[in-house]
């Protein structure tokens, strides 16, 4: 998986669990809370559907990994290649 | 101790056949039922009442997708209840309201939806979510309301089975009348459609209604009639005490005349018509009324076989013959039991009739049950009548829970 794909797959989960919000400018670079309105309970939802979807699981001394769409990106496409058995 | 006058400033309603009061009342004077199939989880097709209003007047779509359907219901009604008040919202002290809601049951929505969603994952309890508990709480619909108007005051749920609706204008016109708080938006508020233990429990009991005509199926008083037809719904409304609401030259719908609370201690489920007379007694009692002077009464009846009946033998040994100016009506047979909304929805349906005197209908009675037959019963057509000064609303619920409530026309 590339990192953009893998941005899109958190962009994807983002446009359900915060369906006011508009996501066709998000800068990759900056906090996602900074940019929209996403509280505690929300990345809880981006960890638990991260899990539903795709299997992967995010232990929360990791979850300020999910703070950009950089950072994301960075920390899961690692673990979606795992699992396709991709290095 | 003399108590304040508390009046009704505004009313906010969505039922299986109106989303407003006025069209709410427009279909029960034209006989629309608004009864349909709908799939219910394990059970397949069954009849239930559902509402059709625009959850995304009042609501973002992350509020719809975080919060229940009970409390998105309440947020809707309280909303519109606030605009038809004519309350500057912006301009009310939000610590002296306070949001007092009526509730049949809540919980079992989101926690059956979680049963459901673990079972796609082998029972995995790591796939609960963590919106269950916030979901679940028995103050959730009222606590969605809050969050939504910014309101903090006082704001919880009344727990009292099918007489729920009522309970919430009952203990809202308590409040007012301690000076807990200077405005009550109160009501009740049902979600029940989304829950098949509901629908289950009540098969289990023989008292699901079926038809094979869905407006045809809540059936009261009709001797064929089979059981309940499940509904969802709210009716929510502002209460002031008179001096408020008249100092803002606020329209008043009515006055809250009088009102009773008791319980059965008899049965788990079976209604007790002892009980109930003496609930109504004492309501009219604390009017400073006698019966012949109640011109409306909405009865609760459920069209289950025993139920209706004994709610009728409590209204006889009430009002007897000699109430010769009292009309009887039941509001299910056009939106099935709406349950914990079902007294605060019906009050509102018959509370147009201090203006155009209209008596409204209960509805689907082909072959009236004899056992039901009481004087004044309003039957399948509206009644014209020449005074409505009066409406005394009941409700009851399991446990043996019985309200009673008294609207009168406002006088000065």
């Amino acid at each position: 998986m590339t990192k953009d794909e893998c941005k899109q797959v958190v962009l994807d989960i983002i446009a359900d669990i915060a369906p006011d919000e508009d996501l066709s400018n998000v800068k990759p670079e900056v906090r996602l809370r900074d940019q929209m309105q996403l509280d505690s309970m929300d990345f809880l939802d981006i960890v638990m559907e991260l899990r539903k979807r795709h299997g992967i699981e995010v232990p929360e001394k990791d979850y300020q990994q999910l703070a950009s769409l950089d950072s994301c990106a960075e920390y899961l496409t690692p673990k979606f290649d795992a699992l396709t058995g991709k290095s | 101790m003399k108590l304040s006058r508390i009046v009704i400033t505004g009313v906010g309603l969505t039922a299986p056949n109106g989303n407003s009061l006025a069209e709410f009342r427009a279909n029960l004077l034209a006989g629309v039922a608004g009864i349909q199939r709908r799939e219910i989880r394990y059970m397949g097709t069954q009849l239930a009442g559902v509402c059709d209003y625009n959850s995304l007047k009042h609501q973002t779509k992350k509020e719809v997708r975080v919060g229940t359907r009970a409390g998105s219901i309440s947020i809707y009604c309280a909303r519109e209840a606030l605009a038809d008040s004519g309350l500057i919202w912006e301009a009310v002290a939000k610590d002296r309201v306070g949001i007092y809601i009526g509730c049949t049951e809540h919980g079992n929505v989101e926690t059956e939806n979680e049963i459901y969603n673990i079972s796609k994952f082998n029972y995995d309890t790591k796939f609960w979510s963590h919106y269950h508990n916030p979901r679940t709480v028995a103050n959730n619909p009222a606590g969605e309301a809050s969050l939504n108007l910014g309101v903090t005051g006082p704001a919880y749920t009344i727990g009292a089975a099918c007489a729920a609706g009522n309970m919430g204008l009952i203990h809202a016109t308590q409040m007012l009348r301690l000076g807990e708080v200077d405005l009550a938006i109160c009501g009740g508020v049902s979600e029940s459609i989304h829950t098949f233990g509901i629908f289950a429990g009540f098969k289990s009991q023989n008292a699901l209604a079926t038809h094979a005509d869905p407006l045809k199926a809540s059936r009261p008083f009709d001797k064929a009639r089979n059981g309940i037809v499940i509904s969802e719904g709210g009716a929510l409304y502002t209460l002031e005490r008179l001096d408020d609401a008249q100092a803002r030259g606020a329209k008043i719908y009515g006055e809250i005349a009088g009102y009773h609370v008791n319980s059965d201690a008899s049965d788990y489920v079976l209604p007790n018509p002892t009980r109930q007379a003496e609930c109504v007694r004492a309501a009219i009692s604390r009017a400073g009324l006698v019966p012949r002077d109640i011109h409306i009464v909405n009865t609760h009846a459920t069209a289950t076989p025993l139920g209706d009946i004994q709610e009728c033998e409590a209204i006889r040994a009430v009002f007897g013959e000699g109430c010769p100016d009292t009309s009887i009506n039941n509001t299910k047979g056009y939106i099935g039991h709406c349950m914990g909304a079902a007294g605060a929805l019906e009050l509102a349906g018959n509370l147009p009739s201090f203006d155009d005197l209209i008596v409204h209908p209960t509805i689907n009675v082909d072959d009236l049950d004899p056992l039901c037959a009481l004087p004044g019963l309003v039957l399948n057509q509206p009644r014209a009548v020449a005074k409505v000064d009066t409406i005394l609303n009941n409700s009851f619920g399991m446990l043996g829970i019985n309200s009673a409530l008294i609207v009168k026309r406002f006088v000065p």
